[in-house]
């Protein structure tokens, strides 16, 4: 094992989380890579009160697309081509957290420097997850109203805020 | 002087460590594979507890553990050692500390309640202990998400925050790294204390942390930001002149938020606290007046019990030189004592003196360039991954034959930069873009 190593398994505060990078939240308002999946919600266009559910599973790249009352979309025929929410969907991913993490994830190796990830997905269609997402979707969106604390969370030592170190 | 305390090592700490280290491997490939190695690990854990009060229950949960036995009561007494480890170690250094830089502090007041139990805990110990089983390296995505539904529970309750705060990092770090198997690295350490610290705060029969109300002129030293995906704290670490004393305080401000509101924006979602974020960006004194104080020196802010002090200006730096040599400090609780806990301010001046870059956040000013070219250095003094190191709050610097002075809280109230504003006023649409979404679903 190299010192790095060793340096980083001893260390209280090495660092498991990369800051995800700002992004336009308009479009996309939520992403996530979780449950094995890239998946998220894309604002309807045309109805502000409808959102598009959308994931792709991590290894066999199933696709689903379904509104939060759980219509299809119908902009993903069959299954095998991504509709424009789920084109939007992988468009915020790599915005957020990044080309490299989001390939890593879908397990899949672009060339280097492609700013397109999908000629290297398979697409598939795989069951539709939307009850999930837009569950997940409404927790994420539900820490806005947790209320502010007083406490002094000694924990949180263990957290820094960072972003600024040398380059 | 403090550069020597610096190199010097305590004696016996790096025992203390390899102790802590042999448990913690045990932990990276879970309790339930324990090879002849890791045993022998565990054994001398039990071994270092012999001739004291935790002697007979450290030999009978770790022999049980061994013999593949694993319950609550086992890993509450296996997570007991590890915290009486690392709290010597703790104590060791701070004593050092203290003595180099001739820092008085109190002894802890021992609380004499215990805090209120909460049915969730046994949730929350559950989780802990499927994951001790499996081991970090046996984490998917299934087990790193099997904390959620606890953690959004404890959210709801106001009591349980802390419990909630910690789970919830946590859970997100293990959430990003699944699974596990496949990593090229494990935060071997790191991990294990996130582990351990939820597993004490969700034991019954806790201690209370005592209080009392205290009044007086608070000067702020400056401000230590903490951030995970879903909270942003500013810890504000001061002094505080009561009743002709000076205290060395901390008080904290914490909010909820998602991982798309980060950097300078992740303040509008303190915006609660108008007169501390004032006291911040403005460099102003705080009159508090009936405040609770914890035996451990946490000032319990309380934003009606505030009130900056019209037109009166307080420089850190200036705080520091004529205060901070003489203010009294506290003793952490004793199930908070942990090396990585510590974090002592201190003003460094004169140059020459090594500062760490890894804690400054994107919500303040404060860059590595300005830290290199500082003359002073307001800053907290840090232990961990084996060594001290300064984690700068503010310097003072000559940036083009200019004097600077720049804190990590300048921006508590937006930042004064025209640039950055700019910056942050297209991220802080974030906010108002998800408050929106929040509005119209999640009330239907
Ligand atoms: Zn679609």
């Amino acid at each position: 094992m190299t010192s790095e190593v060793v340096a980083y398994e001893r260390h209280s505060a090495a660092p498991v989380i990369a800051p995800v990078r700002p992004r336009k939240l308009a479009k996309v308002p939520f992403v996530e890579l979780a449950e094995g999946r890239l998946q998220g919600v894309v604002s309807s266009g045309s109805d502000v009160e409808r959102v598009y559910v959308s994931s792709i599973t991590a290894a066999e790249h199933g696709l689903s697309c379904n509104t939060n009352n759980n219509r299809p979309c119908g902009g993903l025929g069959g299954g095998s081509r991504p509709c424009n929410h789920l084109k939007a969907l992988v468009e915020a991913a790599v915005a957020q957290y990044g080309m490299e993490r989001v390939a890593r994830y879908l397990k899949v190796e672009p060339p280097a420097g492609e700013p397109d990830l999908w000629p290297a997905l398979r697409p598939a269609a795989a069951p539709q997850r939307a009850a999930e997402v837009f569950s997940s979707f409404l927790r994420h969106l539900a820490y806005l109203e947790v209320p502010p604390s007083t406490d002094p969370l000694p924990d949180l030592q263990w957290f820094p805020a960072t972003g600024r170190e040398a380059r | 002087m403090l550069t020597d305390v610096l190199q010097a090592r305590p004696a016996g700490l790096d025992d203390v460590l390899a102790l802590v280290d042999g448990l913690d491997d045990a932990l990276v490939h879970g309790l339930a594979r324990l090879d002849d190695t890791r045993a022998a690990a565990l054994e001398a854990v039990a071994a270092a507890f012999g001739g004291s009060p935790l002697a007979g229950r450290a030999a009978d949960a770790i022999g049980k553990i061994v013999a593949g036995t694993v319950t609550d009561e086992h890993l509450a007494a296996l997570a007991g050692c590890r915290v009486a480890l690392l709290g010597a170690a703790h104590d060791a250094l701070l004593a050092g500390l203290d003595a180099a830089a001739g820092r008085v502090r109190e002894p802890y007041r021992a609380a004499t309640g215990t805090a209120e139990p909460s049915p969730l805990a046994a949730g929350s110990r559950s989780w802990l202990r499927e994951l001790a089983i499996a081991g970090w390296r046996g984490v998917d995505h299934e087990l790193a998400a099997g904390g959620a539904q606890t953690v959004q529970a404890l959210l709801a309750q106001p009591s349980q925050r802390r419990l909630a705060v910690l789970l919830d990092g946590f859970s997100a770090e293990l959430r990003a790294a699944a699974p596990v198997a496949t990593m090229p690295r494990v935060p071997v350490r790191r991990w294990a204390d996130l582990w351990t610290r939820a597993l004490v705060l969700s034991q019954e029969g806790l201690p209370a942390e005592p209080s009392a109300p205290v009044g007086g002129r608070l000067l702020i030293l400056g401000a230590d930001l903490h951030e995970h995906p879903t909270a942003f704290r500013c810890q504000v670490h001061g002094l505080l002149e009561t009743g002709g004393a000076v205290r060395l305080v901390r008080t904290s401000v914490a909010a909820a938020k998602v991982d798309t509101i980060s950097g300078p924006s992740a303040w509008r979602m303190l915006a609660a606290f108008p007169v501390l974020l004032g006291a911040l960006a403005e460099h102003r004194c705080v009159e508090v007046s009936g405040m609770r104080l914890t035996a451990g020196g946490d000032l319990v802010w309380d934003e009606g019990a505030a009130v900056a002090v019209a037109g009166e200006s307080a420089d850190p730096f200036t705080t520091a030189r004529v205060l901070l040599a003489g203010a009294v400090a506290s003793s952490p609780a004793p199930l908070d004592r942990h090396p990585a806990a510590i974090a002592e301010p201190v003003l460094l001046e004169a140059g020459g003196f090594d500062t760490a870059t890894g804690r400054l956040p994107a919500a303040g000013p404060l860059t590595a360039e300005l830290v290199a070219s500082a003359t002073a250095c307001l800053g907290l003094l840090r232990f961990d991954g084996g060594g001290w190191a300064v984690q700068p709050l503010g310097v003072q610097a000559t940036v083009r034959k200019k004097q600077l002075a720049v804190h990590t809280g300048d921006w508590a109230l937006g930042p004064t930069d025209a640039k950055a504003a700019k910056a942050e006023e297209a991220a802080g649409g974030a906010v108002e873009v998800l408050r929106e979404r929040a509005g119209r679903l999640l009330r239907k």
